[in-house]
Parts: structure tokens; C-alpha cells; sequence
């Protein structure tokens, strides 16, 4: 499976970034892990690969006041082996160790894995469940939009034509969890959960589930059961096994929490 | 027409240039181009793990990875490696519990568990499997591959 | 673990173990572990092209019209070819052979000419400078297509609703009865009758080495020589020559490296015949290497079945019948040349193999659908007949209250009734299942297991152990193809040659594809020589090189390989002393060889080195008796010819915890006590059947191929396809028992398939024990967490 033919360039900077995203067809190229399979499966014939790994800047962990910032180019390994994150952040870590295998996380980025939105992934509920901010730049400015208004439908985000998503600013938790099930080590998962506590407020963010990630806020239990909505089927589950399996992980999620 | 960039990259420690078409995935540059057909490909999608080579020291899938993405990078495959006898003791510790059968997904086997291997950490058989948990054998059914990874980690 | 006595025939022969029973590690794996092996991929050619196919998208359609001229245009395209075109040079088959009574199947195109008839099947070929051109140019073909009704279901397939193949009146390619009389009655006298429908799910090879081939035809010779992923290249010699018009003797195949084969590259291919017959056209190499998209839908699949069993017992637990009602959907057309009729034939056969019952009733269909071609996978049939078989075993005990182990026990075939004919026909030499069963059973502490699964049931952790005893087919003599009029040779030969320096090169029929061949004949040479094991060289997979023979298939590499390579190192040390003899100028019946030198018999003392035998044999003759002429070139053939086929038998027991809030299935533990002869390589072994074993957790647990009721496959890749990954894997116990087959001299019977045949069943058994308390049972396979989750009425 070959890749359709395109243009490439590496951009230095963002300001160069966003004329060479003016050009048709251009699509941003990070980490490649998951567009570049997309290429090779003939999925997707863009025109032009604007690659912004060249961009500096874009990978740093910055724990600040009551929250977290990391650039859009981390590396998922790099978000998995952090202190700093363990330390302030420990559901960014957890899950990512979790999204695939090593090899692919020592070049998917934080940013690859928000802006493509797979709704069976982890990042997106984890930004979700932490109530993140994502910071998108173009040429006119910087846009701050929260991941519930980001994460819009199946593969759909709120990202615009010559934005560029350059970080997220996550706030801290009291405690978080994160579960998911995979039938084997590493796959997408069937249902996952990440779920984070802060005083009293509980925020379940369901991945798996549906077109995009699903939250739910809940002060008990039954609160969170009653407000899981039934999920959509795949290839392998259908609707009701993927609520059962929802109410499983919430039920387990719920004790550490 | 193909777009094609020049493209250099140290290989094996050999520094090489050529013209690269912007789409040739990594493995195949490495293949047809500097005929180093030691690292395979699989399924071209990420999943099966026989195309894992390491680029700056650290390991990836190459069909994963642009060629062109690879410019300026350091680049080490299965025969770089074996040459310089990094992974010596890890070769023979498969060969002498036949921890590999068809030998096509060995490579990058081998590169996987080599980057476990690097930390100095000891390990259980259970990180063990986790490790290579994205490398596809369908020969051996795994269990010699953690044996031999397992006695090269914990001596 | 027993070492291995060669049988002794003869009184006062020698023993010379040598090598044989060594875990000696395989010399041709060095190059392997360095990326510095040959796949066919890797091989370069001057103005070698790339051929892409077109496939139908559809899984039945006319194909109306083909428009070439946009792809034609494409760069580096050199001509695309449509099936007429393909045609002229390759001549279509016929998926029959005479012995399946009654087998139909229409003729088979490489590329197909007026109607595809599943998804994937190749409708045009599109040859380049480079795969990645061949690629954009098949996208810019458009094709018109009319669109026929789809079978898909194999019931609907076997009621002909819909008939794929109008002129063969029906969508039954083959059916088969078998009736021993008597089932009716027993059943009706029987204390006890279980029945259960097993369900089992088509899966595939996914060969981490995709199928691949480079077909070589040199115009001036009217010469093919073909570089092709086989396991069988003396049947591709075979079948190139025939179908493409080009001499025998002029057609080469060289199997190289593989990346896997499993059955799956022991089949004639479409597209791989399309492939060759475009070199011949062309006039210059063309390779094709099936990516994994095409390879989920043009490798072959299998195993898709419905098996209705019926279990009359008697109420002290002495089984006394078994009825079988098995339906099984394969592809359009039967596959060349072995059949898509052998894997519902072999379950037949080997369903209740292994108990001693008297009675048993079979009906078999094997029908046409649109979906994929379906054919011989590792160990064909045996999952489906073992697991049936030991389902239904495990059903009637729980029904007795007896347990599994004791029930089989009661009914396996003595140790001492060889030999011994089958209710199905088939013969037995000598069996162990007693002796295998209590081995199984100390080895895995068979009652601690039980009382640990009591005390974590009554903590709500669910465990279960599952057992499947089964027979495995090996050594296979012209009774499997050859007799139906195929030409593919249960033979096979071997060519041992001393070199001057001492070393002996073997050139066997027989291929490698990773199991360890080309190490075990050199273990065998070398004892059977005289010789160190370095001193071996061994060669296979070529047929301009080695003898005519089968390739691998049927577990028969160890067993038939094996002792050809034996007689043939036997003779050579015969005419090595003949040779020593006249050099040092003694009787032969002095002198001996061991570790590279003639020594005296007697004494043990060396005498002459070989490497000085081999100078003056091979260069000094004139210093020879004027009538001597030294023979250092010895080829010798084997055939197995007592048994239709060498039967094996085993015991794999699985340890299981199901998850029952989650329908998560988790393998803490395999056992496999198999007893497959003389073992040559304990290692070797050992690691052949954990490979087959997690291919069989595979089919259990993980692996299916998913298709739409309008015939597309839903999940051919491989994030959506799941094969077993390490993560998941038990750790898998082997011991071993050696029952040597009579019929040859090493005494080796095969053992590739033996962890596929029976892990599938043991899994079943190993999850229906852990969920019995929970009043669950699953039997349609692979055994989903939603399968489970159904079973416990939980979704």
C-alpha cells in the first residue's frame, strides 16, 4: 500500500507554517502515526504535507498556576516518562501509556492525537474529563477554545483552515483515574474512561463510545449511570455490550475517585 | 510527477544523500534505495511491528516516517546494529533458544527489546511482554523471544 | 523427556544416535537474526517490473467494461492487462481431484475474465517500473459493473436460493457420507444423548511475510525461473510448466527465505500465476508481493464451519456412538490443485479420534459462497473435528457428573490395541493417549488445579481448565492428493555429497519456512555421516538443486525429509569406507567414522582425517585400485507406504480465567504432551507447537473474518483483524512421548500442526469450565467478551 503522491515542506517557523497552509489541499504533519497510515492505506490524497516538527517552542511541559501546559509537539513517550506531569498531572501519563506501542509513541505527538479526535483514543478524554483549554494560532492571533467546544462530531474538530494547534493548558485534579479495555495491549479501545475529581465534582470523560469522547458530570453513582448514554456499536460489540462495559468501568472507576 | 527532495541521513553511521520522493515511507527508502532489506514491512499501517528501526536512538516504526522526515537524523537498522555487535549478546541469546522461526519479524524484534534492554532495568516477564507487545510473531507464539530477552536483562 | 532410540530392524546394527534427540541450534537462523536473509522481496533484477492488480470491489459482479486509457497514461506504467489478455498465456483449473467423489468446481481464470466473484478476486493487471506507479495507475482504472445477488450465508449457500455457478445447478462443491451402521440404535439405547451446535469463525494465515513471487522467463531459452514464496516448488515447477506451455526441465522454482507460510503459501494463487505468465509476456522479470490489504482478501481463509454433534453414552460413561452434521462455506471455487474439499473431509475423519467407540454417522457439505477463497491452513480440520469432538466429550461428563479427565480416561483408545482401525476408516500404527493423559496430568498437577478453581469460586473468581485430547494426521503417502490424480509428490529425496575438504553438503526436497528443516537434516547427516554438525551444509527449496519432492505440508518435513536425508547419510558412509578402505589399504568392516575422521571400529583410533579422504578421492584417484570408482554423491528417496498416514496423538490442557463483568477472557497457562516418534530436535519441537498453539488461541479467542451481507470484508486490515500479540499469551508447557513409527528407520512422525489442532478445544473447554457455575456456555468461536457477555444473559 503506497502512498498517493504529494508535496512536502518544513516549515521553520509558525509564520511560515500558516502561508504554506494557505496553499489547497495542505494538511499538518507531526508525528505521522496516525496520517501517515491513512496515506499508505490511500485513505486521504492531500496535496501538500506542511510537517511543523521543525517548529521550536512547541514541546515544552509548563506547570503553572493551577495547571499544566504542554506543547502540541510532545511526543507521547515524552508525555508518559515525564516527572513533572506524574507529578501535577497524573492522568496525561497514565493514559499515555496506554496509546499504542513505544514505537509509536516515541513520535505521536499531544497534538496529532487532539486535532484528529479518533473517538476511541485517550488523549481527547483526558482534555475532555480535565476540562482543557487548546490554544490554536493563525497568522491573526491566538484562539483558546475549551475540549468540550473542540471535540464536534466523528474526526471533527473545531480547528479551522491555517490554525495550527500549538498546546493545551490542562487544570489540575484531585484525583483521577483511567481505565480502559483493549482486547490486546495497545489497541484503540472497545470502552475507556478517564475520570477526574476536583472538590466535589465528578467528570467522567467515556472514549469509545461514540463519534467523539462523552462526559459526564455526576455527584453519585446512580447520578453517572443514569446519564450514560447508550453508545454506538462497532465492529465487534454492539450497543448494549458497549454499555454494559461503560457501566463496568464507571463502577471501577468510581471507588478512586 | 513525484516530488522529490534532497534528502541526507546518516545511515549506519555512513552519511548519505539522495533525491527523495516526498511519499516513500522511511522502509522503503532504506530497502530499494541503500538495499538494507533487513528491516520488512508487514502492513504499512503501524501495527505489526517489523519495520521498527531506530532513528536519533530512539526506535519507530519506519513505515510510520516520511524519508524526508528523516533528514538530518541519525538512522540504525538490523544490520548497523549487528555490525557494531550492540545487539550481540541478544542475537545469541535468541539463537540458542530458537526465539525466532521464519526470522521475518526478528529485526525488528530485536529492536524493540534492545530498547528495553538499553534502560539497565531489570524486568518482569509481564514488562517483558509488554514491551514487544507490538511486535507480530506468528511463529513461535512468543514465549522463547521472552525467555531470551529475559536472560540477557536479568543475567 | 525421553531421548530418541533410533529403531533398530536389523539384529546388530549399530545405534548411532549422534545428533538425533540434540536441541541443537538452527545454523541457518544466524543469518536471519542480522536482517541478512533472502525474502523474495529483497531480491534485485535488471528491468525487473511491478505488477499491481485491479480488484473487484464487488463480491459478485459482471464485469461490463474495463477503461484503461487514464491509467495507461499514468507515468511508468509499461501495460496493463485485463483476463483475455492473461489468458492467452495461462491456461485456466480445475479445483477437483477424482478421489472426493463427486467434487465439482467450474475452471479458474489468473485473472478474471467476465465476472468477479469475490470481493478482492483480481479483474485486471497493471504492470510498472515500481509497485508505488502500478498503484496510482490502478486507481485511475474505471470499470462498469453489474452487480449479481451475493451469497454470503452458508445455509442460504446450501439451499440455493441463490446458485453462484448456474452450470454447476447447486452451490455444492463436495458432500460426503459416512455410516458404520448401528448409530440409530445406539442412540435410541443409549442412557444418555448430549447435543450442541458448534460454531466456528473464518479466519486466515496473516503471514507476517506477505505472498510474494518474481517470475524470471528468459525468451531465448523459452526458460522460466520463478522466485516464489512456496512451500511446494516441485508442484509450482509442475503447475507453471503446464499451464503456461513452457518444458518442465525449463521451469525452476526457488523458495528462498519465507516470512511464514503455514499452509497459506502451499496454494496456487491467481494472481500469482497472472504474476508469471506476465513475464512470459513480457519478456522481462515481474514481481508481485501481495500488501496486507490484498492479502486479507486473496490469502486464503478457512475454517468456517456449523458442526452439529450428537453424543450417546452409556450412564457409567463408555461412549457408544457419534452423529455429525457439519456445513462448511469456502470461497466460488475450489482451490488448485489440493481442493477446497479436504479440510470438511478431514473432519469427518478425525471427529471422536481419539475415544474407541464403534459407531459413527457423518453427513459433510462444503459450499460455495462470494467471499473468499478457502483452503488448507495449518493442521485443516483437526481445530474443528478436535474441538467438536472434545466439546461435546466435556458436555456428557458434566451431564454424568464425571470429571473431564476421568470421562476420557474411561473411553480413549487402550495403549495396547494397536493397530487399530478408526470407525471412520482411518488407521492407527501405535497411539499413547493413556500414557499422554496421565503425563498431562502430573505435569500441570491436574489436582491442585481443581482445588485452587474450588476455592476461588467460592471468592467469585472464575477458572476454568479444559482439556482436548486429540490425533493428528503426518507423513502423508500418496493417499491424501496423489491417488485423486494430483500431481504433487508424497515422495521424497535427498542428495548427500562429501566435499573435498570433508564437509557434506544436503540438498533435500523437502523446504524451510522457519520450523527448523534444514537444521534438523543437519543434525540427521551428520549423525547418520559421521561427521561434526558444522561441517553440514544444507540446501532446499530449489529444483534446479535438490531431488523431486513435496516441499512441506502435512507435517511431513521430519518424518519424510528426515529419512530420505538418513538413508541417504547411511549410504554415503558406506561408500566413504569403501573409499578408506582402499586408501588405507584394510577391510571395510574395520573401519568406522567419527567427528570427522575414519577410526578403527575396535579400537576407536583415528586414522584418517576426511579432508585427506576427500583430496585423494576427488583428486588423486590414479592413487586408487584401477577398478574402484569412489561414489560420493548418494541420493536416496523414502516414501511412506504401510500407513496412509503416520497418526500422531497429544493432549493439550488449557487454564483459563473469565472475567465475568467484562467477558474478558485471561490465559494464565497451556500444556501440550505430544507424541510425534522419534523427536530430532526437542527445541525445535517444542517451539513448533507454542507457535501453533497461539495460532490456535487465535482462532479461539481473537480472530475473524468479518463480512456484510453484501459480501465485503469488514475488517481486513490488521488493526480491525486481531492476531495474538505477546501481551495476551500464556506461557505454554511441552513434554513429549516417543512412539516410533515402524515404518521408517529414524522413526520420526511429524508434529507442525499438533498446537493448532489442539488449542481451540482446550480454550473452549478451558472458558465453558470457568463459566459453568455461572450457568453459561459459549460454543460459536472466536469467544468474544461479547459472546461471553451474551452467554451470561448480560447484554
Amino acid at each position: 500500500m503506497k502512498a498517493p503522491s504529494f508535496a512536502y515542506a518544513k516549515p521553520r517557523s509558525l509564520a511560515e507554517a500558516f502561508d504554506l497552509l494557505e496553499r489547497p489541499g495542505a494538511k499538518i504533519l507531526a508525528g505521522g502515526q496516525s496520517l501517515i497510515p491513512s496515506l499508505n492505506l490511500r485513505l486521504s490524497s492531500p496535496e501538500l504535507l506542511v510537517d511543523i516538527t521543525g517548529i521550536k517552542g512547541l514541546s515544552k511541559i509548563e506547570p503553572a498556576n493551577g495547571m499544566v501546559r504542554i506543547g502540541a509537539l510532545c511526543t507521547h513517550a515524552e508525555l508518559e516518562r515525564s516527572t513533572e506531569l506524574k507529578q501535577h498531572l497524573p492522568l496525561i501519563p497514565e493514559a499515555a501509556a496506554h496509546i499504542a506501542h513505544p514505537a509509536i509513541r516515541n513520535r505521536g505527538t499531544l497534538g496529532g492525537s487532539l486535532a484528529l479526535a479518533d473517538p476511541a483514543a485517550e488523549l481527547p478524554a483526558c482534555a475532555l474529563a480535565l476540562d482543557a483549554v487548546l490554544v490554536l494560532a493563525a497568522r491573526k492571533g491566538e484562539r483558546r477554545v475549551s475540549a468540550a467546544d473542540f471535540f464536534k462530531g466523528l474526526f471533527e474538530t473545531d480547528l479551522r483552515r491555517g490554525e495550527v494547534l500549538v498546546g493545551a493548558e490542562f487544570p489540575k485534579a484531585d484525583k483521577s483515574a483511567f481505565l480502559e479495555l483493549t482486547r490486546r495491549q495497545g489497541d484503540y479501545a472497545i470502552v475507556g474512561l478517564a475520570g477526574v475529581a476536583r472538590s466535589s465534582e465528578r467528570r467522567l470523560a467515556f472514549f469509545g463510545v461514540g463519534s467523539t469522547p462523552v462526559l459526564i458530570k455526576a455527584g453519585s453513582l446512580e447520578e453517572a449511570r443514569a446519564s450514560l448514554p447508550m453508545p454506538a456499536a462497532d465492529l465487534y460489540h454492539s450497543p448494549s455490550t458497549k454499555l454494559h462495559l461503560a457501566r463496568v468501568l464507571l463502577e471501577r472507576a468510581w471507588t478512586r475517585l | 510527477m513525484d516530488e522529490a527532495l534532497i534528502t541526507t541521513m546518516t545511515v549506519n553511521g555512513a552519511r548519505v544523500t539522495r533525491s527523495v520522493p516526498a511519499r516513500q515511507h522511511l522502509v522503503d527508502f532504506l530497502r530499494e534505495e541503500l538495499g538494507l532489506t533487513g528491516s520488512h514491512i508487514g502492513c504499512e499501517q503501524g501495527v505489526c511491528g517489523a519495520c521498527t528501526i531506530r532513528v536519533n536512538g530512539e526506535i519507530v516504526r519506519g513505515c510510520l516516517m516520511l524519508a524526508v522526515q528523516a533528514n538530518g537524523c541519525r538512522v540504525e537498522t538490523i544490520e548497523g546494529l549487528s555490525d557494531s555487535k550492540e545487539l550481540e549478546k541478544l542475537q545469541a541469546a535468541f539463537h540458542r533458544r530458537n526465539a525466532l522461526q521464519c526470522g521475518f519479524c526478528t529485526p525488528g524484534m530485536l529492536m524493540a527489546a534492545q530498547d528495553l534492554i538499553r534502560t539497565g532495568r531489570k524486568a518482569s516477564r509481564e514488562e517483558i511482554r509488554a514491551q514487544i507487545s507490538g511486535n507480530y510473531c506468528r511463529c513461535t507464539g512468543y514465549q522463547a523471544i521472552v525467555d531470551a530477552i529475559e536472560e540477557v536483562i536479568n543475567g | 523427556m525421553g531421548k530418541a532410540e533410533l529403531p533398530l530392524h536389523a539384529p546388530g546394527t549399530q545405534v548411532d544416535k549422534g545428533y538425533i534427540g540434540e536441541s541443537v541450534p538452527r545454523p541457518n537462523a544466524q543469518r536471519l537474526l542480522q536482517g541478512r536473509g533472502a525474502f523474495t522481496d529483497d531480491l534485485r533484477f535488471p528491468r525487473l517490473a511491478h505488477v499491481a492488480f485491479f480488484r473487484s470491489p464487488y463480491a459478485h459482479a459482471k464485469i461490463k467494461k474495463l477503461e484503461l486509457k487514464n491509467a495507461l497514461r499514468s507515468p511508468g506504467v509499461i501495460g496493463i492487462f485485463d483476463g483475455r489478455a492473461v489468458a492467452e498465456y495461462c491456461k485456466p483449473w480445475v479445483g477437483v481431484l477424482a478421489h472426493l467423489k463427486g467434487i465439482k468446481s467450474p475452471p479458474q481464470h489468473a485473472v478474471a475474465i467476465e465476472r468477479a466473484c469475490w470481493q478482492g478476486e483480481a479483474c485486471a493487471a497493471v504492470v510498472a517500473e515500481s509497485r508505488t506507479q502500478a498503484e496510482d495507475a490502478v486507481q485511475l482504472i474505471e470499470a462498469e459493473w453489474e452487480e449479481l445477488p451475493v451469497v454470503v450465508d452458508m445455509e442460504a449457500s446450501l439451499r440455493g436460493d441463490v446458485v453462484i455457478h448456474e452450470e454447476l445447478k447447486d452451490n455444492v462443491c463436495f458432500k460426503r457420507e459416512h455410516d458404520t451402521g448401528g448409530v440409530d440404535e445406539a442412540f435410541a439405547g443409549a442412557d444418555v444423548v448430549v447435543e450442541d451446535t458448534f460454531h466456528f469463525g473464518r479466519h486466515t494465515g496473516v503471514c507476517p511475510e506477505g505472498r510474494a513471487i518474481l517470475a524470471d522467463y528468459n525468451a531465448a531459452e523459452h526458460s522460466l525461473t520463478v522466485y516464489h514464496a512456496t512451500q511446494a516448488p516441485h508442484m509450482m515447477q509442475d503447475i507453471f510448466s503446464r499451464h503456461l506451455g513452457i518444458p518442465e526441465a525449463n521451469v525452476r522454482v526457488i523458495a528462498r527465505d519465507l516470512g511464514g507460510s503455514y499452509g497459506i503459501k502451499v496454494h496456487v494463487y491467481a494472481d500469482e500465476m497472472a504474476t508469471a505468465a506476465l513475464s512470459v509476456m513480457l519478456r522481462r522479470p515481474v514481481k508481485f508481493v501481495a500488501d496486507r490489504l490484498e492479502s486479507f482478501v486473496s490469502d486464503i481463509h478457512a475454517r468456517e464451519h456449523r458442526a452439529k454433534v450428537r453424543l450417546a453414552v452409556s450412564k457409567e460413561g463408555q461412549i457408544l456412538a457419534f452423529d455429525l452434521d457439519d456445513l462448511t462455506a469456502i470461497g466460488p471455487y475450489s482451490v488448485y490443485p489440493r481442493t477446497s474439499g479436504i479440510e470438511g473431509n478431514q473432519v469427518v475423519n478425525l471427529t471422536g479420534g481419539p475415544y474407541r467407540h464403534q459407531k459413527y454417522k457423518a453427513r459433510m457439505h462444503v459450499v460455495f459462497t462470494n467471499k473468499n477463497l478457502c483452503c488448507q491452513y495449518r493442521a485443516v480440520g483437526h481445530p474443528i473435528a478436535v474441538a467438536l469432538t472434545e466439546g461435546i466429550v466435556d458436555l456428557a461428563a458434566q451431564k454424568l457428573g464425571m470429571d473431564p479427565a476421568e470421562f476420557r480416561r474411561k473411553n480413549l483408545i487402550p495403549d495396547d490395541a494397536y493397530p487399530y482401525t478408526f470407525p471412520s476408516g482411518i488407521k492407527f500404527e501405535k497411539l499413547s493417549h493413556h500414557k499422554a493423559l496421565d503425563l498431562l496430568l502430573k505435569i500441570m498437577d491436574y489436582q491442585k488445579l481443581r482445588e485452587e478453581q474450588e476455592a476461588l469460586r467460592a471468592r467469585s473468581v472464575f477458572r476454568g481448565i479444559g482439556l482436548a485430547a486429540m490425533i493428528e494426521v503426518t507423513n502423508p503417502s500418496p493417499a491424501f492428493y496423489g491417488v485423486g490424480g494430483a500431481r504433487i509428490s508424497a515422495q521424497d529425496g535427498a542428495t548427500l555429497r562429501l566435499e573435498p575438504t570433508g564437509m557434506v553438503t544436503v540438498m533435500c526436497g523437502v523446504t524451510e519456512q522457519g520450523q527448523g528443516t534444514e537444521g534438523i537434516f543437519a543434525q540427521i547427516a551428520a549423525s547418520a555421516v559421521g561427521v561434526s554438525i558444522e561441517k553440514v551444509k544444507v540446501i532446499t527449496g530449489d529444483t534446479g538443486v535438490t531431488p523431486y519432492g513435496g516441499g512441506t505440508w502435512a507435517s511431513r518435513g521430519a518424518g519424510i525429509g528426515g529419512e530420505a536425508v538418513l538413508l541417504a547419510g547411511r549410504a554415503l558412509r558406506s561408500n566413504m569406507l569403501d573409499v578408506a578402505a582402499c586408501i588405507l589399504k584394510v577391510e571395510k568392516a574395520e573401519l568406522d567414522i567419527e567427528n570427522n575422521q575414519i577410526i578403527n571400529k575396535l579400537t576407536r583410533e583415528p586414522k584418517l582425517p576426511l579432508e585427506e579422504l576427500g583430496r585423494i578421492a576427488y583428486f588423486r584417484p590414479d592413487t586408487l585400485p584401477v577398478d574402484f570408482q569412489s561414489e560420493l554423491t548418494v541420493t536416496r528417496h523414502y516414501t511412506p507406504r504401510q500407513y496412509g498416514f503416520t497418526f500422531t496423538n497429544g493432549i493439550q490442557a488449557s487454564l483459563a480465567e473469565v472475567d465475568p463483568d467484562t467477558g474478558f477472557v485471561r490465559l494464565l497457562k497451556h500444556w501440550c504432551v505430544e507424541d510425534a516418534g522419534t523427536v530430532i530436535n526437542p527445541m525445535l519441537v517444542d517451539e513448533q507447537i507454542r507457535g501453533g498453539v497461539v495460532q490456535g488461541i487465535g482462532a479461539a479467542l481473537y480472530e475473524e473474518c468479518l463480512y456484510g451481507p453484501d459480501g465485503q470484508l469488514l475488517n481486513g486490515n490488521m488493526a480491525d483483524y486481531l492476531v495474538p500479540m505477546s501481551g495476551e499469551m500464556p506461557d505454554i508447557v511441552c513434554a513429549h512421548i516417543e512412539t516410533p513409527t515402524l515404518q521408517s528407520q529414524l522413526g520420526a512422525k511429524g508434529v507442525g500442526e499438533a498446537g493448532t489442532a489442539g488449542a481451540p478445544g482446550a480454550v473452549m473447554n478451558a472458558v465453558n469450565d470457568a463459566l459453568a457455575p455461572l450457568g453459561a456456555r459459549v460454543t460459536r468461536m472466536p469467544f468474544t467478551p461479547e459472546r461471553i457477555l451474551q452467554a451470561l444473559k448480560k447484554v
